[in-house]
């Protein structure tokens, strides 16, 4: 039964899909290096950056870390609540972008 | 008894099978790397609040040698999770000796990657002269948070070489089986996925123009 199972989980990916993601990581990359080079406000940098990192963190957690080929029920269970918290963290980034103005002129 | 259960109810949650097909092992790391997300995204949020809210941050990073060497940084991490992905793919097909030479070759990636990190740091301490405490452009909270973060992950590699180190004796010895080698390597991907975060969000955020 567990050997079956196995057999069966491993169908999804090959080597060359997992070299294409490598591929796929490493150019996002470049693009981030050569971002930031580019002179773009904080907040635009700032949410350009997070946009790519998380479509990378996607790529190795489906592909790398084989979520997109297990139950959806695994999933279900640990992302929303990880992606809840994360989101309940950023809440107070609206404070960080006001502190700046706030300072008496110098 | 087991009959009727089966009978009554084809759900996975009814009991008698895991829900999630998956072993116990594997959803204990899965468990664990929801947790130490949580602990990395708290300690990327005070870096990324504090960079935000000091419109006098410090950009110490050149793009020589602090984004070079960053740069190969991910580089050695992205391609040990290949090599990573080839050990649990040739485990899976019984090749114990290939999965072995897989799994070195990401220790070679995740050492190099301590080596250049350290490297980093020692530029910055002494070139550039940041501590955790103080450092030339009166914002300690740089100091802080980056060796606070930077050195929770680097913590985390070092964890997984010895880890990797492990499963990579006791599989040529014949020990251990496939799952085990893919629950070191979900542990292995996490770390390469929290430095896609720290990377860009540390590094590049802060370079010197």
């Amino acid at each position: 039964m567990s050997e079956h199972n196995e057999q069966v989980e491993h169908i999804g990916a090959t080597t060359v899909t997992f070299a294409k993601v490598w591929i796929a990581l490493l150019v996002l990359t470049g693009v981030e290096v050569l971002l930031a080079y580019e002179q773009l406000p904080t907040l635009i940098m700032l949410t350009a950056f997070v946009g790519l990192s998380v479509i990378k963190a996607a790529l190795i957690i489906a592909y790398f870390m084989h979520l997109k080929f297990e139950r959806l029920s695994l999933f279900l269970t640990l992302f929303p609540m990880v992606i809840f918290c994360i989101v309940l963290m950023l809440i107070f980034l609206g404070d960080a972008t006001r502190i700046p103005l706030m300072r008496p002129p110098a | 008894m087991s009959s009727v259960s089966v009978a009554t109810s084809s759900s996975p949650w009814a009991g008698g099978q895991s829900p999630y097909a998956t072993n116990s092992k594997k959803f204990g790391m899965w468990l664990f790397i929801a947790s130490d997300c949580l602990t990395f995204s708290a300690l990327l949020f005070a870096y990324t609040y504090s960079r935000v809210s000091n419109p006098d941050w410090p950009k110490p990073f050149h793009f020589s040698p602090s984004i070079i060497f960053s740069s190969i940084m991910t580089f050695c991490l992205l391609s040990s999770s290949l090599t990573m992905v080839m050990a649990v793919h040739a485990m899976n097909h019984g090749n114990r000796k290939s999965a072995t030479r897989w799994i070195l070759g990401t220790m070679v990636g995740g050492a190099a990657f301590v080596v250049l990190h350290l490297s980093e740091w020692m530029n910055l301490i002494n070139n550039e002269g940041v501590t955790p405490a103080h450092n030339p452009w009166n914002v300690p909270l740089f100091g802080a948070t980056f060796f606070g973060l930077t050195g929770l992950h680097m913590t985390h590699v070092i964890i997984g070489l010895i880890y990797l180190g492990i499963i990579a004796q006791a599989v040529i010895r014949g020990k251990f089986k496939a799952e085990d080698v893919e629950v070191a390597g979900l542990y292995w991907h996490f770390v390469d996925l929290v430095w896609m975060f720290i990377f860009p969000l540390v590094y590049l955020m802060s370079a010197k123009i």
